[in-house]
């Protein structure tokens, strides 16, 4: 592929703690990533948005609140509603390793919790990418 | 459903996929954009910059919620600067403007500079031919922050919008030739800050110099507070009527498309003396030689051109 790879790096829900996803953002520059930061507190809605407008391959989620049973997949439904069928959705953050299964089940490709070295996300999304 | 049909009905996903095509290079995109050239130019087109941290996003979020309130459509193009050494980047815009993403009227694209000088990327002129047809009133192209010298926005934009914030120097910074030069509108932005009224002044005692019969106005905005940005979007509607009224916009337009025809000729030069793997061979060589001081670049580069 001789074009960036483009994530959108997400927070959803109510918490406010950025510093993971923020880590995250910048390892996918260095990893040679166009990397769109939306910042904290998005609806799933504004993240689905976000994603078509900007054209990526990928969404990131990084979540710390507990709601993620709830916000992951329902990023993946909306995709799913708006007939985007090209993008990987991946999350990270504090997950319970109970919870993962069931995320997988929904469409979300893969999870990241705490400890995740940066390379083993950079080398999941270069291996996992759908379009090419 | 074709590409092109689906954006000429309004469908956002080919919006965003033309203009990934775009900064691409896939010559599909520009097989469209030829096709569809004659239905470009309708748009405002609004160049906004200023240094890093003055607040273009913030008020570019403002201005585009104003002239949301009027019924009006915006797109917004927001650039930020791509790494030289991976080639990586941190598109950070839309956080200044979260609350667009939900309004259908709005269309937000961020930009890396893949490479390109001058605050710009490559394909920012694409993208705005591509919000263009795809109908919106209002197009905002937000540069990266700038220094002194990026003026690239002003063969871009009918309307170039100049943000700066009080504390950057003193007034020969005002009168140094380049950024200063093209604003066609200035804001003096986080205008409740010590100096503010100071810098607003020089940049007025600049424009009394001023040598066109637009006098460019100088307005105070307290972006976060939403204060000044009514008027401000008075002042860049004025413009356009001035542009418009004094057959300006024809002229400024026949002078942007020159340059940008200059500018794909010259890339397409360059794909022919790059492009091929022989040639980028050569230079390489080329290069070694010269590093070695064993030719000079001068030589070199006429060694080159010999080769087309």
């Amino acid at each position: 592929m001789d074009r960036p790879i483009r994530v959108l790096v997400a927070k959803p829900g109510l918490d406010g703690h950025d510093r993971g996803a923020k880590v995250i953002a910048r390892a996918l520059r260095d990893a040679g990533m166009e990397v769109i930061y939306t910042g904290l507190r998005q609806t799933p809605e504004q993240i689905v948005n976000a994603a078509i407008q900007e054209d990526v391959d990928v969404v990131a989620m990084s979540i710390l609140s507990g709601a993620h049973n709830t916000l992951l997949p329902k990023v993946v439904e909306l995709l799913k509603a708006e007939n985007v069928d090209d993008v990987l959705v991946i999350g990270g953050g504090v997950i319970p390793d109970d919870d993962i299964p069931f995320l997988k089940e929904k469409g979300i490709a893969e999870i990241f919790t705490p400890g995740t070295p940066t390379s083993v996300t950079i080398d999941f999304i270069r291996a996992n990418v759908k379009r090419k | 459903m074709k590409l092109a049909e689906r954006l000429l009905q309004g469908d956002k996903r080919a919006v965003a996929r033309l203009i990934s095509m775009a900064e691409n290079h896939d010559p599909e995109a520009v097989e469209i954009l030829r096709k569809l050239y004659n239905k470009t130019g309708n748009a405002h087109v609004i160049g906004i910059t200023g240094p890093p941290g003055a607040g273009k996003s913030t008020l570019t979020d403002k201005l585009a919620k104003a002239i949301r309130r009027e019924g009006k459509t915006v797109g917004i193009i927001a650039v930020d600067p791509t790494s030289p050494f991976t080639g990586g980047s941190i598109l950070g815009d839309r956080v200044r403007m979260n609350d667009l993403s939900m309004d259908p009227g709005v269309f937000i694209r961020s930009m890396g500079t893949r490479g390109h000088l001058g605050g710009l990327s490559k394909a920012t002129q694409a993208a705005v031919k591509i919000l263009d047809i795809y109908g919106v009133d209002y197009i905002f192209i937000e540069t990266v922050g700038v220094g002194q010298s990026e003026v690239d926005i002003a063969k871009n934009a009918d309307t170039t919008l100049m943000v700066t914030v009080p504390g950057l120097g003193d007034d020969i910074q005002t009168i140094k030739a380049g950024i200063m030069e093209i604003g066609d509108v200035f804001a003096v932005n986080k205008a409740d800050r010590d100096g503010a009224k100071r810098t607003a002044t020089e940049i007025e005692m600049m424009l009394d110099f001023h040598h066109s019969d637009w006098r460019p106005p100088v307005q105070m905005v307290i972006a976060v507070e939403n204060k000044g940005v009514d008027e401000l979007l008075d002042h860049l509607k004025n413009h356009r009527k001035y542009l418009e009224e004094t057959g300006k916009l024809q002229e400024k337009r026949i002078q942007n498309s020159k340059l940008e025809i200059i500018d794909l000729v010259q890339e397409k030069l360059m794909g022919m003396i790059l492009d091929k793997s022989h040639k980028e061979e050569m230079v390489h060589r080329l290069a070694a030689d010269v590093a070695a001081r064993k030719i000079d670049p001068y030589s070199a580069s006429e060694a080159i051109l010999k080769e087309i």
